[in-house]
């Protein structure tokens, strides 16, 4: 990635669109760079799909503006924007061979025979599909399919390609593998991708930058660590990830420290500031990850070493209820002293360390000062 | 022995179960013995065609050489052909139209769209009668085919809602992200209508066509009241000859027909394949 900057592509503006008298997008403001992967993501029917639709043209924004490379596409149909779209069916034509549901946007653009070959071979190359001209869609695959979909509209060469849940329908296997092809391929031939999906893996392994919906509004738009790491509500935080969240009170509040004490966890403490009112409600999220997990007394030497803040803070101690071994790494459910539950995870670093605790273990926690943020909403 | 099968039933295996198969034998006995018997009789060396007394192939000589019959079977064919094309265009067009776009009054054209399907043909044949006759004084004198208009549009009226029923089923199971994808590549209203829906409703128009074009063929009751003094169809000739006796001429005569149909039937199903014409039913 280049770090010059680089103009919007797709410029969304107070776009706000109901059906009936329920808004599927609210009031929604974006930019969408050009060149970038760009995912929304967020639950089903939270108006991410209508958003995707709004700029392929499928659906008319109530209020707002969108633009696409400087231009305002208020009336402009489907047929004449410069972009394209993967569907989640893939609505390959069934009844067209590859090469010809490949060559289909070009023949209707008027091209002539030896270009569309050309094109079409290129494009195929492109997904990996060279050899495949004269399948028929139901002698193939749905990975294949998805590729034949592919293919048809980078053929086209848009300005933006639009992908409506990409990967959804593939089995996990497949689903991993593309997702990185499609990353590959997006470096490859320089178009920006917008890319709808409910799946946060997916949405953090493939993105340059997210947008995370929820009822129709940006929760928030950063980059996928950013939006893992420093989540801007309780909202992404839980969405985005899987975390323990715990209310509780901000008790300190300097630019480079703060604490809150929450009555689930105990005393956390933080190593910078948070810019909140001093006694305000807020909330911790604290991912399963970032927790240490030992034998109470046994850890005393590893707390020390990693230990950076002060006695009695960011330290826990509990019990083990559950737990859940995914090979990698081994999920803990610990009931804590307080009576509230954290969830904790464990890499599985060597071949017995799942042999470590067991159910009903007593065990101590602790994590470092910059792991645990805090939210105000 | 096939029949009593070595290896054991499998629990939903019922074709391979005596009675299954004995039931099936009786089902198509009843269906095709007649016909079967029909064919036969044609080759039949009999003018009273009751008992079979050799074979002879003189009554298809005959039945050729019949010149009213063989006018009543091309006016019976001009009939189906022109009738079959403009059932398949009217009612793929009410078919999309109902299936694609809301109007006022959809609930009632959708409803009345499928009467002369329920109407008793007898009704529809008199109501042709006095609307032809009396009412638009169609003429009778017209020469061919031009004489066969008002049969044509007899026909047409009970022929275009069963290509609606089929077309519209098939349209049912149409995905409409192939239509918006045609458009995202740069089709216009047209270009989808032509390179999307036509080809998915392709084996419901092939079959709304087969459909058309046996009920036009074989429709006696309408096309008898509608058709003037001078035109004769097919089936109307059979039985005006059927009254004085059943002779092996109008045997060999349906046994033609029958082929044609049986021909026709396998190029349609050659041409759009077993499966997708079975899959609109």
């Amino acid at each position: 990635m280049t770090d010059a900057p680089k103009k919007p592509i797709i410029q969304i503006q107070n776009v706000t669109k109901r059906f009936g008298r329920v808004a599927a997008v609210d009031n929604v403001s974006l930019d969408i760079l050009a060149g970038e992967f760009f995912v929304l993501l967020g639950p089903s029917g939270c108006g991410k799909t209508t958003l995707l639709r709004m700029i392929a043209g499928f659906e008319l924004p109530t209020e707002g503006t969108i633009l696409i490379d400087g231009q305002d596409m208020a009336g402009i149909p489907p047929n004449k924007r410069p972009v394209n779209m993967v569907f989640q069916s893939y609505a390959v034509f069934p009844h067209m061979s590859v090469a010809d549901n490949v060559a289909y946007g070009l023949k209707i653009a008027g091209v002539k025979g030896g270009e569309v070959r050309d094109r079409v071979a290129e494009a195929l190359d492109l997904v990996k599909l060279g050899g495949f001209e004269d399948r028929m869609p139901d002698q193939m695959s749905g990975g294949q399919r998805q590729r034949v979909a592919l293919a048809r509209s980078l053929i086209m060469r848009p300005k933006v390609l639009l992908l409506d849940e990409p990967l959804s329908a593939l089995d996990a296997k497949l689903r991993a593998q593309m997702q990185f092809e499609l990353a590959e391929l997006q470096d490859q031939v320089g178009i920006t991708f917008v890319t709808v999906t409910h799946d946060q893996d997916e949405a953090l392994s493939m993105a340059s930058r997210i947008a995370v919906i929820n009822k129709g509004e940006v929760s928030q738009l950063a980059g996928p660590s950013d939006l893992y790491e420093y989540p801007a509500n309780r909202f992404v935080a839980d969405f985005v990830g899987s975390v323990n969240i715990f209310e509780g009170k901000l008790t300190l509040d300097e630019p480079d420290r703060a604490a809150v004490d929450c009555p689930g966890l105990g005393k956390v403490y933080l190593n910078h500031g948070v810019t909140g009112p001093h006694g305000a409600d807020v909330w911790v999220a604290l991912r399963p990850e970032k927790i240490y997990l030992h034998v109470p007394g046994e850890g005393k030497a590893v707390r020390a070493a990693a230990q950076d803040a002060p006695d009695g803070h960011n330290f826990a101690r509990g019990c083990i209820k559950g737990m859940s071994y995914l090979g990698d790494i081994t999920l803990y459910d610990i009931l804590l002293e307080s009576g509230a539950r954290l969830r904790v995870s464990r890499p599985n670093l060597s071949r017995h360390d799942q042999e470590d605790f067991t159910w009903d273990d007593k065990v101590s926690m602790h994590w470092r000062a910059d792991s645990p943020v805090v939210l105000l909403g | 022995m096939a029949l009593f099968a070595r290896t054991p039933l499998a629990p939903l295996e019922y074709s391979r179960t005596l009675w299954m198969r004995a039931w099936v034998g009786l089902v198509m006995l009843f269906l095709y013995a007649p016909l079967i018997v029909l064919m036969i009789f044609s080759f039949n060396d009999s003018k009273r065609n009751v008992v079979w007394r050799g074979f002879t192939t003189k009554y298809y000589e005959k039945a050729l050489g019949n010149d009213v019959l063989v006018e009543a079977l091309v006016n019976s064919l001009t009939i189906a052909a022109l009738a079959t094309i403009a059932s398949l265009i009217l009612g793929a067009v009410a078919a999309v139209m109902l299936w694609r776009f809301r109007f006022p009054l959809k609930g009632a054209v959708d409803g009345t769209i499928s009467l002369p399907i329920i109407v008793p043909e007898i009704c529809m044949g008199v109501a042709f009668l006095i609307f032809f006759a009396k009412w638009l004084e169609w003429p009778t004198d017209l020469i061919w085919p031009f004489n066969l208009g008002a049969i044509i549009i007899a026909h047409i009226t009970f022929c275009f809602p069963f290509v609606t029923m089929v077309v519209r089923s098939r349209l049912a199971s149409f995905n409409r992200e192939q239509e918006e994808a045609a458009k995202d590549l740069g089709a216009g209203e047209w270009g989808v209508f032509r390179d999307v829906l036509i080809p998915h409703m392709k084996p419901a128009l092939v079959a709304g066509a087969l459909l058309s074009f046996t009920l036009s063929l074989d429709d006696f009751v309408i096309t008898y009241f509608t058709s003037g003094p001078d035109t004769i169809t097919f089936p109307v000739k059979v039985y005006s000859m059927v009254r004085f006796s059943v002779t092996p001429e109008v045997n060999a005569a349906s046994t033609l027909l029958i082929l044609l149909t049986i021909v026709l039937t396998a190029v349609a199903l050659k041409l759009q394949g077993v499966k997708a014409i079975a899959e609109t039913h």
